[in-house]
């Protein structure tokens, strides 16, 4: 398969250049020389016939099908299907004619960094101009051929039409692909009322059929002839060192070719590997063999004290004093707080792990001055100017000089857009001169992640007569992301606290959100959500206290504290530095009161939340908005004997228009079920500065016993579109453990609720 | 040498007959639809069919195969047709990243071999071995109870 591919890409690329060459997109999407989708073309499997390419994303092809680029990252959010599903819409395709490619790195595609639930929410205007592009060409073409003004014309279903007259998008493909691009700020985009295949319902799913039948392409089955496969064994504490090893056992064993150490690398640590010693083999299993022959001793660099349940007791510390203002309003430290009305609460959660099925894995060979990489990533280009600087190659003299190829992701969940792997396969490929593919084992995985910060959340707050807030004390601490990159780092970014902390919706006349100062000892990393996780648990968790204290309903609770139905701008309300996930600035992604309320409201009703339960049963509910999307979870749960079983779960979701409904649906799902895991028994520990568990033994994940009958409630919505593969989980974990106190009266407030009870 | 009937294919694989047959399947004959997921047998992601009965390839030696039929995700429907179970996880869009299916798959295909009524009961102590981190579980239940419903139709 592998060398049929091979054999495949070289022709491609020698067949693309003679008919590919001057229908390039040009300047206008920053491009930069050749295009390298030929190579992406070549890792999955293709029809026959080049055909002729319109613009960067469309290629009509011999038959008539229309090949469309997916320049997102797919990791099983579904984007393969819902980017050629907003260009065919835009285009006027059959969606049954349409095949979607995965995209490699290339700049011509525009922004590839596929996280922050960010491709659809941000991207959807240039997704649609690329359809647009392809369409205004084959119009173009017709109307030509007609001799008819363009804007006669029009496409439906794979054709063009002008009055009786027809022409296929295969009849158009060579003229059109010799017309000048058209000028994207001219071109008109279809409206809403015209979408064909936009919030489809039963829209087919792209490349579902070579997963269902083993044939699907993930990072882990590259695999090119003389390959050799690396496994490495890392320093256990971040900032380790290798100081001496013996590889004498290990060159025994039969198919291991070499023992390699990789360069030591410094602080701050990026997203860079974390140096080692590889053991490369013939096959998988020599080299894991090869590997536990090896012996090495390491220096373990400043982070071997690191205990995870010490440090965890220092942010609790930290966070029942003041810190740096984030957002004030008013002045709350005035105020003498009535104690019989107050409640003050810490929460916490320990550090988590992505545990994708899929654990991370990259092949590179080096070619004379050029390099080949294949990679499951999130951040294509990223990875590629990573592997440029490890080459020490120029970012833009030799750009060319590397050929980035992405594959499917067995899932990445935020993993996988650090691309230390993938320089590992890299500096492996230069060192050996041979392909080399680096395959990390489930333990390489759990051990040397990019972790959900450990973080503590301080909340403190007086009720008012009517029931709701004017005086209210929050606080976050947690290791920042932004230490990877800057070893200074000393608090968590505006951007940090973005996340559902100090753009708190409520109307509260007296507020002080603040952060105090922390350091850092791990590699701590984007997991779905990131710190919305730590704190939508507290201030869900925090209004269903306040609920409990008032005697009315947390969902009550919610609409007095939400107030007014009105658009938020929470930095005209003393958080100047909010970022609203990159769309601060877009008048369509205010935040609106009414749709917080929606969701919460949608949710009660549908799963009947409301209800009078059993002794030992209790409904929790819990809402959050994020990445400009506004989600409800309502849970039931049952305590018996201290044992909690979760029974039901709910969530409802208004992430504005809809591009593909079941792919929102099964997002939903599978938040519930990640939520699930996290609340009641997954958590990452460390001791002596390295991480205490391995495998799913001991990072337990939800299983299929433990998993109740699931619904999502999906709002129909005109709004802008919002984020889908992060904003299901943060209303989860509350519901959980809100839950559990309606039906047994134990507030969790550290998680994982194993530590409590029994689950 | 191991000798052993690979998707119906007599085979001969060179290979250290201590080799987890999980690597012999796929660095050696080269089909990589069965994958790797924590080479403990803990998340089934590896499952294939060694003479019907559904393993974890990952610690299954290749000499347990010697002279066995060995049947891989690439040989569960044959040219023609897909097994009703992979017709079942197309139906009910089952897959999301997709990298576990092809284990849940080996292992719905083999309990409905020995069930074809499973209950949810049946069904969860059949799959409960095998993981899915992206949260595709109550979709896998409908569709093993689509699939066990096409099965006995065509019984039928």
């Amino acid at each position: 398969m592998s060398q049929v591919s091979i054999l495949n890409r070289r022709q491609f690329i020698a067949l693309t250049g003679r008919t590919g060459g001057a229908l390039m997109l040009g300047s206008a999407f920053g491009g930069l020389g050749l295009s390298t989708s030929a190579v992406a073309q070549a890792v999955l499997p293709k029809s026959d016939g080049l055909g002729e390419q319109l613009g960067a994303f469309v290629t009509i092809k011999n038959d008539g099908s229309v090949d469309i680029i997916c320049h997102r990252a797919e990791m099983g959010q579904g984007i393969l299907t819902s980017v050629p599903q907003i260009i065919a819409d835009e285009l006027g395709a059959d969606w049954s004619q349409v095949n979607a490619i995965l995209g490699n790195a290339d700049p011509k595609y525009g922004d590839q960094s596929t996280g922050g639930s960010a491709s659809i929410r941000k991207h959807f205007t240039h997704i649609r101009q690329m359809g647009a592009v392809a369409r205004d060409l084959l119009e173009q073409a017709a109307a030509n051929q007609w001799n008819v003004k363009k804007s006669k014309v029009r496409t439906q279903n794979h054709e063009v039409i002008y009055k009786s007259r027809r022409l296929s998008f295969a009849e158009l493909a060579e003229a059109a692909a010799k017309l000048p691009l058209p000028d994207l700020d001219s071109l008109e985009l279809k409206s809403r009322a015209d979408y064909t295949l936009i919030g489809k319902e039963d829209i087919a799913l792209q490349g579902l059929e070579k997963i269902v039948t083993g044939k699907a392409t993930y990072a882990q089955d590259i695999q090119l002839p003389g390959m050799l496969i690396a496994s490495i064994e890392r320093p256990p504490v971040v900032g380790g060192k290798v100081k001496s090893f013996d590889a004498s056992e290990a060159k025994k064993i039969s198919g291991v070719v070499d023992v390699i150490q990789l360069k030591d690398r410094s602080f701050p640590v990026n997203v860079k590997p974390v140096s080692g010693v590889a053991v490369l083999a013939t096959n998988t299993w020599a080299a894991i063999e090869g590997r536990k022959k090896l012996k090495v001793e390491w220096d373990h660099g400043p982070n071997v004290s690191h205990d995870s349940e010490t440090y965890k007791a220092e942010l609790v510390k930290k966070v029942a004093r003041k810190g740096k203002e984030a957002r004030v309003e008013g002045d709350v430290y005035s105020h003498t707080f009535n104690a019989s009305r107050t409640i003050e609460a810490t929460y916490t959660v320990p550090y988590h792990h992505h545990m994708s099925m899929e654990t991370p894995a990259a092949t590179a060979v080096i070619e004379g001055d050029r390099c080949r990489v294949w990679s499951g990533t999130q951040a294509a280009q990223w990875g590629k100017r990573l592997v440029l600087e490890e080459l020490g190659l120029d970012e833009e003299a030799d750009y060319d000089k590397v050929e980035f190829n992405t594959t499917l992701m067995g899932g990445a969940f935020g993993r996988k857009s650090k691309n230390d792997f993938t320089v590992e396969a890299v500096e492996l490929a230069k060192a050996t001169g041979k392909p080399v593919k680096v395959v990390w084992s489930r333990e390489d995985d759990v051990k040397h992640g990019f972790y959900h910060s450990t973080a503590a959340n301080y909340i403190k707050a007086e009720l008012t007569d009517d029931n709701r807030s004017d005086h209210w004390i929050q606080r976050v601490v947690a290791p920042p992301i932004a230490w990877i990159f800057d070893d200074k780092t000393t608090h968590l970014t505006n951007g940090d606290l973005s996340l559902g902390f100090a753009d708190i919706p409520f109307n509260i006349e007296n507020l002080s959100c603040e952060t105090p100062e922390i350091t850092t000892h791990v590699r701590t990393g984007w997991l779905r959500s990131v710190g919305n996780i730590n704190n939508a648990f507290a201030l869900g968790s925090f209004v269903d206290e306040l609920a409990n204290k008032a005697g009315i309903s947390t969902q009550k609770m919610w609409l007095n504290l939400l107030g007014k139905d009105r658009k938020f701008d929470p930095r005209g309300e003393g958080f100047e530095g909010y970022t609203h996930y990159g769309q601060a600035d877009k008048e369509e992604y205010l935040l609106e009161i009414a749709r917080f309320k929606g969701v919460l409201n949608e949710v009660v009703t549908k799963s009947g939340a409301s209800e009078k339960l059993p002794d030992g049963q209790g409904w929790g509910i819990s809402i959050a908005a994020s990445f400009n999307s506004y989600a409800a979870a309502a849970t039931k749960v049952s305590v018996i004997d201290d044992k909690v079983t979760v029974l039901e779960m709910h969530t409802a979701i208004d992430c504005g228009l809809v591009i593909t409904p079941d792919r929102v649906r099964s997002q939903m799902e599978g938040a519930m079920i990640m939520g699930l895991s996290m609340a009641l028994e997954s958590e990452i520990t460390m001791k002596d500065g390295a991480i205490v568990q391995n495998n799913f033994y001991d990072y337990p994940v939800s299983r299929m016993p433990q998993v109740p009958d699931l619904y999502v409630h999906l709002i129909k919505s005109n709004d802008a579109p919002g984020g889908v593969g992060e904003p299901g989980l943060p209303p989860i974990l509350p519901s959980i453990t809100n839950a559990i106190f309606h039906a047994s009266g134990t507030r969790i407030r550290d998680l994982p609720v194993k530590k409590t009870m029994k689950v | 040498m191991v000798k052993l009937t690979l998707n119906n294919k007599a085979l001969s694989l060179d290979a250290d007959p201590a080799m987890p047959l999980l690597y012999a399947i796929r660095d050696i004959a080269e089909l990589t639809g069965t994958k790797f997921g924590c080479g403990l047998g803990l998340c089934g992601a590896c499952t294939v069919h060694l003479n019907g009965a559904p393993i974890r390839s990952c610690v299954t030696p290749l000499s347990a195969a010697q002279g066995k039929t060995i049947t891989t995700i690439e040989g569960l429907g044959n040219d023609d047709a897909m097994h009703p179970v992979q017709a079942a996880w197309l139906a009910n869009k089952v897959p999301q990243c997709g990298y576990c299916q092809s284990g849940q798959m080996m292992s719905a295909a083999a309990l409905l071999e020995s069930n074809d009524a499973p209950s949810d009961s049946d069904i969860e102590t059949a799959m409960q071995g095998n993981i899915c981190r992206c949260g595709t579980y109550p979709r896998i239940k409908k569709a093993i109870k689509e699939a066990a419903e096409n099965i006995q139709k065509a019984k039928s």
